[in-house]
């Protein structure tokens, strides 16, 4: 297939498409716009649904409605938007329906800026919901990375129910590279038995997040993780970037990892062996492989463009064996090659 | 009024590079020019990157300055105005991207006269790739600024990964959207990089040079 130029918050929708979503319910929301703007042109010529609700929440809930159908249903938004979609993830969750929403991330908290930003670590990975439950989050570092993120997000949605989200920022929504949309071969996923779709011929499914009786909850909570430590076995992908020998190890996801890159060349070429580990699922998290790493270097550089989030679990994969420094820029504020550098040079 | 052209299309066609460009060729020959920026919708790829560029070329940026070049509430400076007062201006107008940018372009119908409105196209773009789906974003650009475009400006290109042959190979799209539409082909463009293994092989080239580097462009 020809290559074609595109803005990540097109590829993410293109691919989506290409995935058998045809259900996308948004809301506008600078940097991420283009997103749904696509899908409103897209989405009828595959006769699919493009709605733009009359909020945030009103999209995600019409995502609960579409994937209790058994339809492969996405939102999409940016910070603060998902913020208020936070009520939906856990019924999504406690509903146990596949779903996948992108966040292209911007500067907070607030309403911040529109700059690109990655301080929803903690809502993503940590919490945007209430109750006992995860997301599959996902972290694209580039424009093909969106495509094929967007194509796993479906599949890993439908394999195990749950919900993911595509963790992009404003950069990645917004740069443009050259991307193949050539879709991996299909495995074969899970019938969905469950959906509601008319009990004609059967018993009727009931989806539903509602459990009065605490004793039922609880065993519905511990199967939900018995699921997590599956996915946490088979789906968890990060990126070794010249580990081989490195004595320094920066991580760094997303936006920042590109730029992590070009100072890990630099540290190189000043005779410094720094390499760079890049968590490609945040959750669930690389430990192991950080873990396998501290070992072997002398200490950790954990670049964010956020006040420090990720930062925590590194500490955690890390077990205090080796310092663990914070390059960080905040509120929309990008960090440079060269402060990346100085922080690799001083962590020495 | 002085001299006007307007570059609109679709949005990442390249409309930015090629106004900041064309800017700077304008002004190896004229005193006065302006490059005046009427994107209201892109926040992060514009004009203003190139300030201080523009500024060493003695080139007058017009350009929102409203809360810093990337707030997020669409306005346009009044000293646009002053780009169809000057007759010695020769001006150059960045329009955003597709009917939702051009929009703004709409308040100024009235004034275009016979200012040069041009197309930028670029066949690597899904929306853009047939002759088709370019026709169709130029009528909804058209109706909602208001304008007629006179022609096209092809940028057929993959960013950094495009090769001397894209943009060679380009020129038979670009000729099929000038012939469907019964509008000429104004030029094409080549980047710096592929301009020697292009030059002379497809007429009317433009060299750009890519002035926007990110820091995290790999």
């Amino acid at each position: 297939m020809e290559k074609s130029l595109m803005k990540g918050n097109e590829a993410i929708a293109e691919a989506a498409i290409l995935a058998g979503c045809r259900h996308f319910f948004g809301y506008p929301i600078t940097p991420q716009n283009e997103l749904a703007a696509y899908m409103s042109r897209r989405m009828p010529q595959v006769e699919g649904t493009f709605l733009q609700a009359e909020s945030e929440i009103a999209a995600i809930n019409m995502v609960i409605g579409a994937a209790a159908a058994g339809k492969r249903a996405m939102t999409s938004s940016s910070s603060p938007g998902v913020a208020l979609k936070s009520e939906g993830l856990s019924y999504l969750a406690g509903c146990d329906l596949p779903a996948v929403i992108v966040n292209v991330q911007r500067g907070g908290p607030g309403l911040g800026t529109i700059q690109p930003s990655q301080a929803d670590y903690f809502m993503a990975v940590k919490g945007g919901g209430h109750g006992d439950f995860y997301k599959v989050v996902l972290a694209p570092s580039n424009i093909q990375e969106m495509v094929d993120c967007t194509y796993t997000a479906f599949d890993i949605a439908d394999r195990y129910r749950v919900t993911v989200m595509i963790l992009a920022d404003g950069i990645l929504g917004q740069m443009m590279e050259p991307v193949s949309l050539t879709k991996p071969e299909q495995k074969p996923l899970p019938a969905k038995d469950w959906a509601v779709t008319g009990k004609a011929g059967r018993n009727r499914n009931i989806v539903n997040s509602l459990y009065l009786s605490p004793e039922i909850l609880e065993q519905q909570n511990i199967i939900r993780f018995k699921k997590y430590d599956e996915i946490k076995k088979n789906e968890t992908r990060a990126e070794l970037y010249k580990t081989d020998d490195a004595e320094i190890c920066v991580v760094a996801y997303g936006a920042a990892a590109r730029i992590s890159k070009n100072a890990v060349d630099a540290a190189r070429e000043k005779g410094i062996r720094a390499g760079l580990i890049r968590p490609i699922t945040l959750w669930p998290f690389p430990n192991k492989e950080i873990f396998d790493l501290a070992d072997k270097v002398k200490a950790f550089t954990v670049v964010e463009m956020s006040m420090g989030q990720m930062i925590q679990d590194v500490e955690l994969a890390v077990k205090f064996k080796k310092p663990v420094n914070l390059c960080s820029r905040t509120g929309g504020m990008v960090p440079a090659p060269e402060q990346i550098l100085e922080s690799i040079e001083r962590s020495i | 009024m002085g001299c006007i052209r307007i570059i609109l299309g679709h949005y990442g066609s390249g409309k930015t590079q090629i106004a900041v460009n064309l800017s700077l060729e304008l002004a190896k020959t004229n005193k006065k020019v302006i490059l005046a920026d009427l994107d209201i919708v892109n926040p992060y790829f514009r004009t203003s990157d190139s300030a201080e560029l523009l500024e060493t070329h003695g080139i007058r940026l017009i350009a929102s300055d409203f809360g810093g070049n990337n707030l997020d509430l669409p306005s346009i400076p009044p000293a646009v105005q002053s780009a169809f007062d000057d007759p010695e201006a020769v001006t150059v107008m960045d329009v955003g991207g597709d009917d939702r940018g051009a929009l703004a372009l709409g308040r100024y119908a009235d004034k275009l006269g016979d200012a040069d409105i041009l197309m930028v196209i670029n066949r690597f773009r899904p929306q853009t790739a047939t002759v088709e789906g370019t026709l169709e974003i130029m009528r909804e650009i058209e109706a909602a600024a208001h304008v007629k475009i006179h022609g096209f400006i092809n940028n057929s290109n993959l960013g950094a990964e495009t090769t001397a042959n894209d943009v060679i190979s380009s020129v038979k799209y670009a000729k099929s959207v000038s012939e469907a539409s019964g509008l000429p082909l104004v030029m094409h463009t080549v980047c710096d990089r592929l301009y020697n293994e292009v030059n002379g092989k497809v007429e009317s080239l433009f060299r750009l040079e890519i002035f926007s580097k990110k820091a995290w462009r790999i």
